[in-house]
C-alpha cells in the first residue's frame, strides 16, 4: 500500500454498506441483537444510546475485531474501483505518555506501508501526510510530538490519518472525549466538511445529542437492538418522548 | 570465522591500553558490542509498550528454568531456562488477553512462583553456587559459541524489526487502530513476548538475572527523554547502550568491579543526566482545556 494523498471528490451517493441481521455474543452475553441497516456514502450516521448499549462493539464488529453472526456487505457505486471495503477508524484515544518520542509524522509512517518508522517518511509519504492533515486544518502539526497536541488537535490528526488511504467507511469512536465545547464544534465542522469531499459513509458514535442534531443526516438509537433510526429531529424527539414516559 | 576471530584479537590487541592485552577482555568487548544494540532495539519497544515489568518477570523466570535444568541433570541447564522462559512468556501473554485481573498482579504472581520454584529446586540439589553465577553473571567468561549466538540473535532481531517494528508500535498505541490497518495483533504481541524471552535468556549468563532488565530498559528509558521522534529514539537508545556497555566494561577492568553491574551503573548515570537535562515540552499537553 503506497502512500498517496487523498483525492477529494464528491460522494457518488450509490456506495452502500449493507448490514444484515448482525448479532454479537461475547462471553455468553448477547451484546448486539439482529441489527439490519444500510450506510450510504455522503451520509453521516450518528450512533447514540446509553453506556453499554453496544455502540463500540458495533464498530469493533464492523472492523472485524469481534466475531458476529449475520453479514456485512459492501457494494461500490458505478465507477468505484472493485476492491474490499476500506475502513478508516478513529479510536477514542491513543495510549502514549506525554514524553513519548513520537511525532504526527511518525504516526503516518507507522500506518503507511512497510518502511520502518525509524527511517522517517519518504518525501512522497510526507507530502501525502501533509495533504491529509490539510483536509482537517492540521498541516502545521506534522512535526509536532503527540504529547504536545491538545485534545482537539489530536482528534483532527487521527481523523486525517483515517483518510489515508481513502476509506469507503469512516468509523469515529466517541471522538469528543478530552474536548471542550469549542473543540467539539470544530471537530463536527471538519467531519461535516469531509462528508462532502470524499466518497465515504461516516459513522459517528456520540454522547453529544446537540452536536448530533447539527451534524448527522441520520441517527441510530441503539440499546442492544436498533430502537429507532431516522432523521435527527425525529429520533431525538422519540427519545425525549420515551424518557418523558418513564 | 577463525579468520574474523583472529583479525578481531589482532586489531584490539594492537590498542595501546592494558585491558586490550587480555583475550577475555577482547571477547567481552565483542559481546558488549553485539548485546548492546540487540537490547537497545528490543528495549525501545519494551518501554514503549509498557512491558518493563513483563520483561523483568521473564528475567526472574530464568531461575525456575535453571532449577529444572539442574534437577534434570542437563549438561547445559541453559536450555531448560530458555524453554521455561518461552513457556512463561506464552502463558503470560495468554492470561493477559483472557483475564480481567490487573496485569501487574498477575506478573507478580508469575515472578514469585518462578523465583520460589528455582530456589527450592537448586537448594534441594545443593547447587546454590550455580544460583549465584546466574544471579550476577560474568561477561568475561563468554565463549565463542556465546558470541556466535549473540551475533545470530542481533541479525535476526534487526530483520524482525525491519518487518514488524511498525506493527508492534501501532498495537502499543491502540489495538483497534492496529487491527484496522491489517495488523494481526495477537500474533505480533505473542511473537514479541517470545523474542524478549529468548533475548533475555541469551544474555542472562553474561549480565546476570538481577540486572538483566536494567540492561534492557535503561538505555531506551533515557533515550525516550532525549528524542523527539522514533528515529532519534532508536539512535539514542543504541548509542547510549553502546557507550554504557563499552565504558562499563573498560572501567570495570580498572576499578576491579563486576562488569554487568558497572555497565548498569553507567546506564543509570545516563538516565539521571537525561532526566535532569531533557528538553521540556514547549506547550501545554493533552488534554488542553484551551482548545484552539
Amino acid at each position: 500500500m503506497l502512500p498517496h494523498p487523498p483525492i477529494p471528490h464528491v460522494p457518488c451517493g450509490a456506495c452502500l454498506t449493507h448490514v444484515n441481521h448482525l448479532g454479537v455474543r461475547l462471553g455468553g452475553q448477547l451484546i448486539l441483537d439482529d441489527l439490519t441497516f444500510d450506510l450510504r456514502c455522503g451520509e453521516i450516521t450518528a450512533l447514540v444510546g446509553p453506556n453499554g448499549a453496544g455502540k463500540t462493539t458495533l464498530l469493533r464488529a464492523l472492523l472485524g475485531e469481534v466475531p458476529y453472526t449475520g453479514s456485512c456487505h459492501f457494494h461500490g457505486g458505478p465507477g468505484h474501483p472493485a476492491r474490499r471495503l476500506v475502513i478508516g477508524y478513529v479510536p477514542q484515544r491513543l495510549a502514549f505518555d506525554r514524553a513519548a518520542p513520537i511525532t504526527v509524522g511518525d504516526l503516518f509512517a507507522l500506518t503507511s506501508g512497510g518502511r520502518p518508522v525509524f527511517f522517517g517518511l519518504t518525501a512522497q509519504a510526507r507530502a501525502a501526510a501533509r495533504a491529509s492533515l490539510d483536509e482537517v486544518d492540521a498541516a502545521h502539526l506534522l512535526d509536532r510530538r503527540l504529547g504536545e497536541l491538545s485534545g482537539g488537535e489530536l482528534q483532527r490528526v487521527l481523523l486525517a490519518l483515517s483518510l489515508c488511504p481513502e476509506p469507503d467507511l469512516l468509523l469515529l469512536d466517541e471522538p469528543q472525549q478530552g474536548l471542550d465545547a469549542a473543540g467539539l464544534e470544530r471537530f463536527h465542522e471538519v467531519v461535516a466538511r469531509l462528508r462532502g469531499r470524499f466518497d465515504m459513509a461516516v459513522v459517528l458514535v456520540s454522547h453529544d445529542l446537540a452536536g448530533v442534531a447539527r451534524v448527522a443526516d441520520r441517527v441510530f438509537l441503539l440499546d442492544r437492538r436498533l430502537l429507532a433510526a431516522g432523521p435527527p429531529a425525529e429520533v431525538l424527539l422519540k427519545m425525549a418522548h420515551s424518557s418523558g414516559k418513564n | 570465522m577463525a579468520f574474523l576471530s583472529h583479525l578481531w584479537h589482532h586489531l584490539i590487541g594492537a590498542l595501546p591500553w592494558a585491558w586490550a592485552q587480555f583475550p577475555w577482555m577482547r571477547k567481552a568487548l565483542l559481546a558488549v558490542l553485539l548485546a548492546a544494540p540487540l537490547f537497545a532495539l528490543i528495549g525501545t519497544q519494551v518501554v514503549g509498550l509498557r512491558l518493563v515489568f513483563f520483561s523483568d518477570t521473564l528475567g526472574h523466570a530464568a531461575l525456575a528454568g535453571l532449577g529444572i535444568g539442574v534437577v534434570a541433570h542437563l549438561v547445559q541447564p541453559w536450555w531448560a531456562m530458555l524453554i521455561w522462559a518461552v513457556s512463561i512468556a506464552l502463558l503470560m501473554t495468554y492470561v493477559q488477553r483472557r483475564s480481567r485481573a490487573a496485569m501487574d498482579t498477575v506478573l507478580g504472581v508469575f515472578m514469585a512462583f518462578s523465583v520460589a520454584l528455582g530456589i527450592a529446586l537448586l537448594s534441594h540439589s545443593n547447587q546454590t553456587k550455580q544460583l549465584l553465577n546466574y544471579l550476577v553473571g560474568d561477561v568475561l567468561s563468554i565463549t565463542a559459541a556465546g558470541l556466535a549466538g549473540l551475533a545470530v540473535a542481533l541479525l535476526a532481531t534487526v530483520a524482525l524489526a525491519l518487518r514488524w517494528f511498525n506493527a508492534l508500535a501501532l498495537t502499543g498505541l491502540n489495538i483497534s487502530l492496529a487491527g484496522s490497518r491489517g495488523v494481526r495483533v495477537a500474533w505480533v504481541q505473542t511473537g514479541f513476548a517470545v523474542l524478549v524471552a529468548i533475548a533475555v535468556t541469551m544474555v542472562i549468563p553474561w549480565i546476570g538475572l538481577l540486572l538483566i532488565n536494567a540492561f534492557l530498559v535503561l538505555p531506551a528509558a533515557a533515550a525516550r527523554l532525549l528524542a523527539r521522534n522514533m528515529g532519534q529514539y532508536l539512535l539514542w537508545a543504541v548509542g547510549l547502550a553502546l557507550i554504557a556497555g563499552v565504558g562499563g566494561l573498560i572501567s570495570s577492568y580498572y576499578w576491579d568491579t563486576p562488569t554487568g553491574a558497572t555497565i548498569v551503573l553507567w546506564s543509570v548515570g545516563f538516565y539521571a543526566l537525561a532526566l535532569i537535562f531533557h528538553p521540556r515540552p514547549t506547550r501545554a499537553a493533552w488534554p488542553d482545556p484551551a482548545e484552539a
